[in-house]
């Protein structure tokens, strides 16, 4: 099965790419799911301050500034993974440096 | 021919010993929650007509499951024209005849750490448990937990839809989640007991259910001693129900009629947790078992091993701490070394607030207070704990205290 893990936090804090690519538990979060058989793809996300939300109501597109809900945690990056089931996407979320501190949303993919 | 009443009988005591067995064999072919349901329902329908006619099976169980497997046959080539069914029906045409093997693989606990997973909200934990294992139709349930049938229907639903959507294996976990998720599995259990348990008029049946569930863990996992732990805290707690009141009215453990506890359901239990404690193993469930059986063997409060029960205390706090968990240890400590070294303790968790609201705190209070002989102090906190008490035996045991205290 494909499940996208959504990592949120609440931004407090924002390490820089070569920060998060030299922080050990990252390093092994990367190894395990290399080690699993790899990553469909992924990408980190800006800070919510550069979201923009769309939404069409009546034919008219609406354009608004910021994420699309009040909550303290934001979504900051997805990871796609393939596992046999929920206890291994479990497994992995747990694993990510960002479950720590924040959380990590595991969602199957529609297929 | 067989006689009606003999085979209703019958299908009945299989129903109770043989449905969750069916339920999990046929999911753990099918893949297929509510396919299994209905083929283990289609499977007692057809008991009750075939063994009037050819007579009880000696394995019922044996018989229940290959008519299901074979009603799911039925179903499944009627619509080959799903994928899916294709592929469940390979699987259960290659599978060998469950009428020929010896044994049938005890399925139940798969089953159960499925339904306990906790990626599952709780509540539904507890439904679907009911349901797939212990055979409880939905307008049971909903009736146990005061829920109108449709909602409890929908809590069904939605939890095994998250089961196939999101992937949650049909499988007792590795050693690695064994421990956590045994004890989401222990918890689901001793709550269906304790709902039993706590209703003083009328509905015992989940009680029941609780007890049976908790043999059944015991008998699939014979190695792990909490399973045995809350089987002897279910069966010591069972023991001494009929004496929690009398008239509607709450009798505190110092006032019950001992003779009128049960001395099978207590040596049961007795025997239960020294079979656990024998792997030493210690956890929150043999601990509380152990508090039990000290009460559950002492011919009075006086003769109670209050020391013990407070040392046990201690170790439970450091297991499972909790705010009520201090409670008790605050009253065995009272018992043991005295009214004002509990009161002191009681005066801590009061001022930690962190059991505002919980009337056991003002009534425990009113308690120490008045074997301290301090009558008019014991009055204010036994009214306290009036205006928050939850049950109308509750309510009624702390107004006759009340009574008695103006009346001196």
């Amino acid at each position: 099965m494909k499940y996208v893990l959504l990592i949120c936090d609440d931004e407090t804090v924002s390490p820089s790419m070569e920060e998060i690519a030299a922080d050990p538990a990252y390093r092994a979060y990367e190894a395990e799911v290399e080690r699993r058989g790899g990553t469909l793809g992924g990408a980190r996300l800006r800070p919510v301050a550069s979201a923009t939300t769309v939404r069409v109501r009546d034919g008219e597109t609406l354009v608004s500034d910021g994420p699309f809900a009040e909550t303290k945690d934001f979504v900051g990056g997805i990871d796609i993974l393939e596992c046999a089931d929920l206890d291994e996407a479990i497994a992995l979320a747990a694993l990510h440096p960002y479950a720590r501190h924040g959380c990590v949303e595991v969602r199957p993919v529609w297929e | 021919m067989t006689a009606p009443e003999e085979v209703r009988a019958a299908v009945a005591g299989a129903y109770r010993n043989e449905w969750g067995q069916v339920v999990a064999t046929l999911i753990g072919l099918t893949g297929d929650w509510d396919l299994a349901e209905d083929c283990a329902q289609d499977a007692f329908a057809a008991a009750l007509a075939t063994w009037a006619r050819d007579g009880v099976p000696a394995r019922p169980g044996a018989w229940l499951t290959t008519a299901a497997r074979n009603r799911a046959v039925d179903r499944l080539r009627r619509d080959k024209t799903r994928m899916a069914n294709a592929r469940q029906l390979a699987v259960l045409e290659r599978d060998p005849v469950v009428s020929q093997v010896e044994e049938i693989p005890d399925e139940r606990l798969r089953l159960i750490f499925t339904c306990c997973h906790p990626a599952l909200p709780f509540s539904a934990r507890v439904a679907l448990t009911l349901r797939t294992l212990a055979g409880l139709s939905t307008g049971e349930i909903a009736r146990a937990f005061l829920t109108a049938e449709p909602a409890m229907a929908q809590r069904l639903v939605r939890a095994k839809r998250k089961i196939a959507e999101a992937g949650i294996p049909y499988r007792v976990p590795p050693a690695e989640l064994l421990p956590r998720r045994l004890s989401a599995v222990l918890a689901v259990l001793y709550l269906i007991f304790n709902e039993g348990y706590d209703e003083v008029d009328g509905c015992r049946a989940l009680a029941v259910e609780g007890i049976r569930l908790a043999r059944m863990l015991v008998r699939l996992m014979p190695a792990e001693p909490e399973a045995r732990g809350l089987l002897a805290l279910m069966l010591l707690s069972e023991a001494r129900r009929t004496s929690r009141t009398d008239d509607g009215v709450l009798v505190t453990l110092e006032n019950q009629d001992r003779s009128r506890w049960d001395r099978t359901l207590i040596a049961e239990g007795v025997a239960t947790l020294d079979h656990a404690l024998a792997s030493r193993r210690s956890g929150p469930y043999q601990v509380q078992a152990a508090i039990a059986a000290c009460h559950a063997t002492a011919a009075d409060t006086e003769a109670t091993d209050w020391a013990q029960i407070a040392a046990l205390y201690t170790e439970l706090m450091r297991l499972a701490p909790s705010p009520v968990v201090n409670l008790n240890r605050a009253v065995a400590i009272a018992m043991a070394e005295g009214i004002s070294a509990g009161l002191a303790l009681v005066d801590e968790l009061a001022g930690s607030g962190e059991l505002d609201g919980y009337y056991l705190l003002p009534a425990t209070r009113a308690d120490l207070l008045r074997r301290d002989g301090r009558l008019a102090e014991a009055a204010v906190f036994y009214e306290k704990a009036l205006e928050l008490a939850p049950t109308e035996a509750e309510r009624r045991y702390l107004a006759a205290r009340l009574r008695k205290l103006r009346s001196r």
